[in-house]
């Protein structure tokens, strides 16, 4: 490789957050000019707070940071900006009443007089827009632009700035495949161009496909800087995540039994009409992990808030151990013996100033067996708080203290604590290892095989093809709101084949798909 | 009884109770709009209309008068705003703190100046003037109605249109207009959402001013004790019924104060006194049930017809 | 992690102590500047109080309202909620108190009983129109608390002076109460009467709510996070009225025993302002109901001791409001010490990594 100019180095960067956690522990970091750089790293490793860093959002607890050869504190987003360093978010962090070009001059307006120069705006996004090759209209609003325009708005944004670095923090999550072709070859003319990208993924063929050299990152450490050209997928996996992945985790053939969800021809839409759900129909059976697969946000989480009665559906059904639940509020759905593990479970799972004990009560406080005449059986809780914390294996002086004061990790498996102790029938995990600590997910993991051994149902929606390929017995796959595939034996499909129908690409037969009724 | 003076008096006495609510509504707008709600604008209203009458009585002229009561505001509603966005205090809190304060403050220094409590009755002060505005004023019906009202009452109608300007055309009003609908975009380009919500609660302050500056410099010539009487909060009530936007507050502040207008009308009849003075405070409530259920309504209503459409 | 317990705990400590002693330096520059016998006006503010049984008496008797109100804020901000309800709660349930007083007749004991049951009911009801209001139209409670208060505060002095108005008074003020409706004083030489039992009982009792039975868990997971809640299967908007309902009940309660217990006629031509008082207290509290007599108690004082100053000097009483407000600012600043509390938790962080100081480089 010939000499690159080092436009960016970080030595020995370490961020504790204010409630504890370490984020980072010590990580290097170097970028030249004119690469593709990726930073991988599972979810949780640090990866977005070290950008944050770069980007001014956050400030290291200790560490340097030397842009262009020269050791700077970048104090703000304002100062990394005016350093040349471009951000685009994961979510994007546009204005949606405004217009595009409302938001790409927003902070850097051109003027006439004490007014904004509209004109010149619409001008000069359309001349970048053209010289990039991205096409939107700098009159239309944000809110009505699909997810592809609004990440070319993002990055206009950033080139509007005059940014030479641009991040990009896990832009293709949520992208389609088309989209992301597309970008990559904006990316690519970028790159051409004499710009600097720092491309932040775990989908490693796309980081095969695009970059130059990678940066992997492990539980807040490096884990090394190498040219793309002298490794493996397999390697950067084992570098990820320390071990060679397990992809089939240990389970016994399942015994299945009698169906306990019941989903007909269920439609769900928004409340501006976006159609969310569109006539799904599936089956889940006693004794059954079934695994839904999908990018993220093609409906799988609007439907498990519909089987839960987080959110009305329009038309179908859903029956539920026995029950259509139409008629049903939350209270009456968990009464039917239903779990369900919040994708967010730091914005739903969790009153985050409450002791551990009582999140892990919040359902079940009305019991007989905790409380008489509304009066809260004092002794009864420490113990069953210990006992959760015991049986569940999350890391804690005792069971008293905030839930907040912990890692992610453990925070997950109290809330996993308090759904499965009440002895559900049917546990509806939603990306239930997400930002967790590789212990706790296995912990997790074997926790809802465990369950599902013992003849409950399991419905496991979640975006890792590993989780949903090792724990699932049989699998749907969604896009765009419908099922595009069912596999009656997981066992029996590769992750390849599994990301063409995630990816739309490819989409089964009518009576494929029927196949997930089991003939109901 | 009521014939054509009788109307005529109501409008103009309609649009003099009126410019108090405006003026510190359009201040809450430009608040709303970065995303604060402050409750603490009875208090700047307060204090301002003390300061103000200080100021114009110590100083000997309007000039002096007008500088305490923005000074004061502006005092005020920087500790608002240091406490709220530096020190991360609570909004309504940080609010109740400021009308506390007021209420003391004003009582305690209006003692200190005059040696009574009640009002500032034996300072000479100066009031803002009434003008009469040329052509206008020559017409009839429509001059006695529109014309020779305070200056200050002319300067809110014209803030309206000025603010609405301020917010849809310049480069600030586009950040603010930012920062409040999603301040981490703002902040994302590297725009300051704190100095920018600071720069908003200021101004707020200095709106909030002008509309206690107008009750003891225009509306009376004195300030009496707790005189804004809640017009604070009606402001704020105005500004969310006006869903934050300039001409919206305009035409809430007008239905407001269309019942603070009758209750004045009201206490020349034989109406027990204190059912007239609850008609303002019970029409805000009203009002903003009303636009509420209104705007549920609309939302439940479109849904039903996108819903629907989605069926077929 | 009980060092993180342990910090926030200091913080507060440290935090309560600089909003104390700002307050005392704000009097002491406030009356420094403005009287012309500074030494007389504080030792009336700050000693004043203290010096007779009387006067102490007074702490107690300026504390008992207090205590009503701040445990209604208390439970409305616990719900997460923004009612200012408690102000116009506690006036409304001084004119209940006033009809049973003055025009039921009823054996002593069971009158006051009636009486301050009656005002409860009053005030439930004020706080209701709020809460309904927000769970079924969204309409904010923080205005139309606001809008009730004033609303409140006209229709009480207007049932007064038209229908229980005492004639031969110039000024006004009602009709005598019954002998039988007056609460006893408990302590002889000083006022102290039974409302300040009532008011230390309501305090544990309310402790007892929130902690204790399943009730005040739902409330504090609604008021930390009603999603969650909601998740829970926790009837969130059951919760938030219910609250702000019993709130209601203890303020519009507490202007009862304030009426009876110090009073033998209603005479406020205005309302007191325990409500927004009782905000202050509320959070001195640190929105403990067991330390709520603690915090009404040095409110009390402060304002003894204002009322003492603004006989004996030149000071007015209105200080105690600037006091009010200041603490009001300084304890609910949230980023106060914030970076002292970090650095802290940094350096407990660091010891449990097994960090110390240095970072290793790997």
């Amino acid at each position: 490789m010939e000499e690159k100019k080092e436009v960016l180095r970080m030595e020995n960067i370490v961020k504790v957050y204010s409630n504890g956690v370490m984020a980072n522990k010590g990580i290097n970091f170097s970028v030249l000019a004119g690469e593709i750089h990726a930073l991988s790293g599972e979810n949780g490793a640090g990866k977005s707070t070290l950008m944050k860093i770069i980007f001014g959002e956050e400030q290291p607890t200790s560490g340097d940071i030397y842009v262009n050869g020269e050791k700077t504190i970048i104090s703000s987003p304002q100062l990394a900006i005016s350093l040349g360093i471009g951000m685009v978010h994961q979510h994007f962090m546009l204005v949606p009443s405004l217009t595009v070009a409302e938001n790409v001059i927003l902070g850097v307006e051109p003027r006439k007089g004490l007014l904004i120069n509209r004109k010149k705006a619409h001008r000069q996004v359309e001349e970048m827009a053209d010289k990039f090759n991205m096409q939107v209209s700098p009159r239309a609003r944000i809110e009505d632009l699909t997810v592809g325009q609004k990440q070319k708005v993002e990055i206009l944004k950033a080139l509007f700035r005059g940014a030479k670095i641009l991040i990009l923090d896990e832009p293709t999550a949520v992208l389609t495949p088309q989209e992301t072709t597309e970008l990559f070859e904006e990316l690519k003319r970028l790159k051409s161009n004499g710009y600097t990208i720092i491309f932040i993924s775990h989908k490693l063929n796309e980081v095969k496909e695009l970059c130059d050299r990678i940066s992997i990152i492990r539980q807040g450490r490096s884990m090394g800087l190498y040219d793309m050209k002298d490794v493996t997928e397999q390697d950067i996996s084992n570098l990820m995540v320390g071990r060679d992945v397990i992809l089939n985790i240990e389970k016994k053939p399942p015994e299945i039994g009698d169906p306990t969800i019941r989903v007909k021809d269920l439609n769900i839409s928004g409340e501006n009409g976006k159609t969310f759900v569109n006539n799904v129909s599936f089956l889940l059976r006693e004794g059954e992990i079934l695994g839904i697969a999908g990018v993220e946000g093609n409906g799988q989480s609007e439907l498990a808030e519909s089987l839960t009665g987080l959110r009305k559906y329009n038309s179908g059904s859903i029956e539920m151990c026995g029950k259509e639940i139409s008629g049903c509020n939350i209270k009456d759905i968990r009464a039917l013996s239903v779990s369900h593990i919040p994708e967010d479970r730091m914005t739903t799972g969790v009153a985050p100033a409450l002791s551990i004990t009582e999140n892990t009560l919040s359902d079940k406080i009305s019991q007989e067996k905790f409380s008489k005449l509304g009066i809260i059986d004092k002794g009864k809780i420490k113990q069953y708080g210990l006992e959760m914390a015991k049986d569940y294996q999350v890391l804690c002086k005792n069971p008293d203290v905030r839930i907040d004061s912990l890692s992610g990790g453990n925070i997950q498996k109290a809330v996993l604590a308090r759904e499965l102790s009440s002895d559900p029938k049917v546990i509806i995990a939603n990306q239930p290892t997400r930002g967790v600590d590789v212990g706790a997910t296995e912990f997790i993991r074997k926790r809802l095989i465990k369950m599902r051994d013992n003849k409950k149902s399991v419905l496991l929606i979640s975006s890792d093809l590993n989780e949903v390929l090792g724990l699932s017995d049989s699998i749907i796959v969604m896009h765009d709101g419908q099922i595009v595939a069912y596999f009656p034996d997981a066992g029996k499909i590769s992750e390849l084949e599994l990301g063409k129908y995630m990816l739309g690409i490819e989409k089964q037969s009518e009576s494929e798909i029927k196949e997930a009724c089991h003939g109901q | 009884m009521i014939d054509y003076s009788f109307i005529v008096d109501f409008l103009f006495m309609w649009i003099r109770v009126a410019t108090p609510i405006l003026l510190t509504s359009l201040g809450a707008v430009i608040c709303e709009r970065t995303g604060v709600v402050n409750l603490g604008l009875d208090g700047i209203m307060l204090i301002s209309a003390l300061f103000g009458v200080l100021g114009s009585a110590w100083g000997g002229n309007l000039f002096w008068g007008l500088a305490a009561g923005v000074g004061a505001a502006l005092i005020v509603s920087g500790v608002f705003a240091y406490f709220h966005l530096m020190l991360k205090a609570n909004a309504v809190l940080c609010g109740t703190a400021v009308n506390t304060i007021a209420g003391g403050l004003t009582v305690f220094v209006l003692q200190l100046a005059t040696g009574e409590k009640g009002s500032s009755s034996s300072l000479k002060s100066f009031s803002f003037p009434a003008v009469n505005i040329p052509i206008i004023k020559d017409i009839p019906v429509l001059g006695d109605i529109l014309s020779g009202h305070n200056v200050i009452t002319y300067f809110a109608f014209l803030m309206v249109i000025v603010i609405t300007v301020f917010l849809y055309r310049t480069p600030m009003g586009l950040r603010m207009r930012a920062v409040g609908e999603n301040p981490s975009a703002a902040s994302s380009v590297g725009q300051n959402v704190v100095k920018i919500r600071f720069l908003a609660i200021l101004l707020c302050g200095v709106m909030a001013g002008m509309g206690g500056m107008y009750l003891s410099m225009g509306y009376l010539s004195m300030f009496t004790r707790d005189m804004v009487a809640g017009r604070g909060f009606i402001a704020l009530a105005a500004c969310a019924m006006g869903q934050a936007n300039p001409v919206g507050a305009l035409i809430s502040s007008m239905v407001f104060s269309f019942f603070d207008g009758l209750s004045n009308i009201l206490q020349l009849l034989q109406i027990p006194s204190e059912f007239v003075q609850m008609l303002p405070y019970g029409a805000t409530i009203l009002g903003l049930t009303v636009y509420s259920i209104q705007k549920q309504r609309q939302k439940n209503k479109k849904n039903k017809e996108i819903q629907q459409n989605v069926i077929k | 992690m009980d060092s993180n317990k342990r910090i926030h705990l200091i913080v507060d400590m440290a935090k309560l102590m600089i909003a104390i002693l700002v307050s005392c330096g704000l009097v002491t520059a406030i009356v420094l500047g403005t009287s012309s016998e500074p030494m007389n006006a504080f030792f009336s503010f700050f000693i004043g109080p203290f010096t007779s049984f009387r006067r102490i008496g007074n702490i107690v008797e300026a504390a008992s309202p207090l205590m009503f109100t701040a445990l209604a804020v208390i439970l409305i901000f616990g719900a997460g909620q923004f009612s200012m309800i408690a102000e116009g709660a506690f006036f409304i349930g001084t004119l209940g108190a006033m009809m049973v007083a003055t025009s039921v007749p009823l054996p002593t004991g069971i009158h006051s009983a009636v009486a301050l049951l009656v005002a409860a009911a009053m005030g439930a009801t004020v706080a209701l129109i709020p809460a309904l209001l927000k769970m079924k139209w969204q309409v904010s409670e923080v205005v139309t608390s606001l809008m009730l208060n004033y609303i409140v505060q006209f229709f009480s002095i207007y049932m007064v002076s038209y229908y229980f108005r005492e004639v031969s008074s110039s000024s006004l003020a009602s009709i005598a109460f019954l002998d039988t409706s007056l609460l006893p004083v408990i302590i002889g030489g000083t006022r102290i009467h039974a409302g300040i039992i009532l008011a230390v009982i309501l305090c544990l009792l309310i402790y007892f709510l929130l902690f204790r039975t399943t009730f005040g868990m739902k409330l504090r997971i609604v008021g930390n996070n009603p999603k969650f809640a909601n998740y829970s299967g926790i009837k969130v908007t059951g919760i938030m009225v219910a609250s702000q309902v019993i709130a209601g009940a203890l303020a519009g309660m507490g202007g009862g025993a304030e009426l009876l217990g110090m009073y033998t006629r209603f005479k406020w031509t205005s309302s007191p302002g325990y409500g927004w008082t009782g905000i202050a207290v509320a959070l001195l509290a640190r929105n403990n109901p067991l330390l709520v007599p603690l915090a009404a108690l040095f409110m009390g004082y402060l304002n003894v001791g204002a009322n003492i100053m603004a006989r004996n000097s030149d000071v007015s009483s209105e200080v105690v409001k600037i006091i009010q407000g200041v603490m009001i600012l300084m304890i609910a600043a949230e980023a106060l010490l914030k970076k002292w509390k970090q650095r802290m938790i940094v350096e407990a962080a660091k010891a449990e990594t097994g960090m110390k100081g240095d970072v290793v480089n790997d």
